[in-house]
C-alpha cells in the first residue's frame, strides 16, 4: 500500500514563503530601488534629475577612475586564474588522503576576515616587514623601500584573498570532467604536455571563464584592500563610493556612482554569458 | 622515468608554493602576534603572550566581540529560520513562478556588497537604524540569507520521502512526521546553514563600514578602525582569537557537509 504524503496545501505554501520575501524586499530590494531613487534627487525641487549622472560623465577624473577600477579588476583576474588552475587541477586529480583536508584548507581562507588578511599583507610588505626585511639581509636593497601601500599592494592582497573563489569554480567544473578523457590520451601515447594542451586545458575553458568573472566582479567590488593598501593613492569606484558617502556626504553622487557599478556588473556578466554560449556551442 | 619523477616534484613544490601564498597572511598574523615590540616588524624580537593579555583587558575589543557574536547570532538565527521555511515552499512547492522566486532567493549573493551597503545606508538612516544593532542584523539578513536557505534547500531534496510516507502510515500526524522525522534528516544541514550565516556575518566588514561605525562597532570594524591608525601586535592577538573563532565553525562544516558544498562549489 502507497499513502502519499499529502501535496502542500496552497495557503501553507504561502505562508512559509511569505517572511523569505518579505525579509528580501525590506533589505534587498527596496535598498536597491531607494539608492537607485536617491541617485536621481535633484538639488532643487522635486523631481527627478539626472546631475548627478551628468557630473560623473562629464568629469575625465571619474573616467580615469572607471578605466583604473577595470584595468586592476583585469589585472586581478590574470594573476588570480593562473594560479587557481594548478591548485583546482591537482584538487580534482589528487589521490591522496590528504586531498579532503587541501580541499578545505583552501577554501577557509574565504570564510577568514578580508580585513584580517588586508592586516596580513600589510605585515609582509610593511616597511619593517618580510620582504623588506628579506631584501635588505640578502643585499638586494640597502634600506627597505614602501611597498605596502598604492596599487602593487592592493593587487597583491586581492589576489591572494579572490584565490579561494578561483579555485572553488575550477574545481567545481573540473569534477564534473571526465577523468577517463586524459587517461584515454594518455594510452594512447599522448605526453603529459600534449594532454594538458590538447584535452585539459580546452576542456577547462568553461570553468576558467567562472572563474574570471566571479574574481573580476569581486575585485572591482572590493572596497577594503583598496581602502586600506591603496595608502590614498589608489583611487577605484568602490573607495569612492565610500568617500562620496562618508566625506563628502553627496548621496545622489554616491547613489550615480554605485549604479555606475552595477551596470558595469551587468554588462560584465551579460558579456561572459555570450562568450560561454558560444564556446559551449563551438565543443 | 626519473624525468617523470623531476616533473612530480616541481608539480608539488608548485602547488606547495601557491598554498604558501594562499596562506600567508594568516601565518604571518600568528608569528607577529607574539611579539612584544609597540611597533610592526618581522620576524618578531621575542616571543610572548602579552599582547594577548592586552586584548583580553581592552574594553574596545571585547565590547566588539560581544557585538558581533550578538548581530552573527542573531542573524544566523532569523535567516535560517525564515530561510528554512521558504526552501520547504521552493523545494517541495508546487506553485506559478516558483522557479522566478527561487532565483530571486538567490539573487542577493550576485549583488556587490559595497551597492547594497549604500542602498541599505541610505534606506536605514530615515528610520534611525544606522549605527544601531537592529540594523546591522537587518543588513546581514540580506547576505546570508541566500545561503542558509539553499543549504536547507539542498537537505530537503535530498530527504527520503519514503521515510516520511512510513511515519504517517504509522498514524503520525503531518506536524508530528515533521518534528520526528523531517526536522531530525535536515540536522546537518540546519547546522550548517546556520553557522555559514554566522560566518558570514561575523566576517562582513564593507556593509558594516557603512551603516556602523561609532556606536555599534563590529570585531573586523574594531581592527579596521585600529589598523587606520596604529599597527602593533595587539591587534594581530585580536586578529588569531577572530580566526580562532571561525575555526571551529569551518571545522564542524566540513564534517557535517563539506566545506565546498556549503560555500557553493
Amino acid at each position: 500500500m502507497r499513502v502519499s504524503v499529502r501535496k502542500q496545501p496552497s495557503w501553507l505554501q504561502a505562508l512559509l514563503i511569505l517572511p523569505g520575501v518579505a525579509a528580501l524586499v525590506v533589505t534587498f530590494v527596496f535598498p536597491l530601488l531607494w539608492l537607485a531613487r536617491t541617485s536621481l534627487q535633484p538639488t532643487t525641487g522635486h523631481t527627478l534629475s539626472l546631475h548627478a549622472y551628468v557630473r560623473l560623465f562629464e568629469d575625465s577624473f571619474y573616467w580615469w577612475v572607471i578605466g583604473r577600477t577595470i584595468f586592476i579588476g583585469l589585472l586581478c583576474v590574470v594573476i588570480t586564474v593562473p594560479l587557481a588552475f594548478p591548485v583546482a587541477l591537482f584538487l580534482a586529480r589528487s589521490q591522496s588522503g590528504w586531498r579532503g583536508t587541501l580541499t578545505a584548507l583552501a577554501i577557509a581562507p574565504l570564510l577568514t576576515s578580508t580585513v584580517i588578511r588586508t592586516y596580513g599583507w600589510m605585515v609582509i610588505l610593511g616597511r619593517h616587514g618580510l620582504i623588506n626585511t628579506t631584501l635588505v639581509w640578502a643585499g638586494i636593497l640597502a634600506q627597505p623601500t614602501r611597498l605596502d601601500n598604492g596599487p602593487f599592494a592592493t593587487v597583491v592582497a586581492l589576489v591572494e584573498i579572490l584565490l579561494p573563489y578561483g579555485i572553488i569554480s575550477i574545481l567545481s567544473h573540473l569534477s564534473r570532467l571526465d577523468a577517463e578523457l586524459e587517461q584515454a590520451a594518455s594510452l594512447l601515447g599522448a605526453r603529459r604536455l600534449q594532454v594538458f594542451w590538447h584535452v585539459l586545458l580546452p576542456l577547462s575553458v568553461p570553468g576558467l571563464m567562472t572563474a574570471s568573472l566571479l574574481v573580476f566582479v569581486l575585485a572591482i567590488s572590493s572596497l577594503v584592500t583598496p581602502q586600506l593598501m591603496g595608502g590614498g593613492r589608489v583611487f577605484v569606484l568602490a573607495t569612492e563610493i565610500f568617500n562620496q558617502t562618508t566625506i563628502s556626504l553627496d548621496w545622489p553622487f554616491a547613489g550615480a556612482l554605485s549604479i555606475t557599478l552595477l551596470a558595469f556588473f551587468g554588462i560584465f556578466v551579460a558579456l561572459y554569458q555570450r562568450i560561454l554560449q558560444r564556446v559551449e556551442s563551438q565543443s | 622515468m626519473k624525468h617523470d619523477r623531476t616533473v612530480r616534484m616541481a608539480w608539488h613544490l608548485l602547488i606547495g608554493l601557491i598554498y604558501l601564498f594562499l596562506l600567508a597572511p594568516l601565518i604571518i598574523v600568528l608569528i607577529v602576534s607574539f611579539d612584544t615590540r609597540p611597533y610592526l616588524s618581522f620576524p618578531p624580537a621575542s616571543f610572548s603572550l602579552i599582547s594577548y593579555a592586552r586584548v583580553l583587558h581592552n574594553p574596545l575589543f571585547l565590547q566588539a566581540g560581544k557585538t558581533s557574536l550578538l548581530i552573527g547570532g542573531c542573524s544566523a538565527v532569523l535567516s535560517l529560520i525564515v530561510g528554512t521555511s521558504a526552501a520547504f515552499a521552493l523545494v517541495r512547492g508546487h506553485f506559478p513562478g516558483r522557479q522566478s522566486l527561487q532565483w530571486f532567493f538567490l539573487s542577493p549573493m550576485l549583488m556587490p556588497h559595497i551597492v547594497l551597503a549604500v542602498g541599505l545606508m541610505m534606506t536605514l538612516q530615515p528610520l534611525g537604524l544606522l549605527d544601531t544593532l537592529t540594523g546591522l542584523i537587518l543588513a546581514h539578513i540580506s547576505i546570508t540569507l541566500p545561503y542558509t536557505t539553499r543549504i536547507v534547500s539542498s537537505g530537503i531534496a535530498q530527504l527520503d520521502r519514503t521515510l516520511e510516507e512510513a511515519a504517517r502510515i504509522h498514524g503520525a500526524s503531518p506536524w508530528q512526521s515533521f518534528c520526528c522525522v523531517i526536522l531530525p534528516a535536515l540536522r546537518p544541514h540546519l547546522i550548517t546553514g546556520f553557522l555559514i550565516a554566522f560566518l558570514f556575518s561575523f566576517d562582513e566588514a564593507v556593509i558594516a563600514l557603512f551603516i556602523a561605525g561609532h556606536r555599534a562597532v563590529t570585531l573586523p570594524l574594531a581592527i579596521y578602525q585600529y589598523i587606520q591608525f596604529r599597527t602593533d601586535p595587539q591587534v594581530a592577538s585580536l586578529s588569531v582569537l577572530v580566526v580562532l573563532l571561525s575555526l571551529v565553525p569551518i571545522i564542524i562544516i566540513e564534517r557535517l557537509i563539506n566545506l565546498r558544498r556549503a560555500v557553493g562549489g
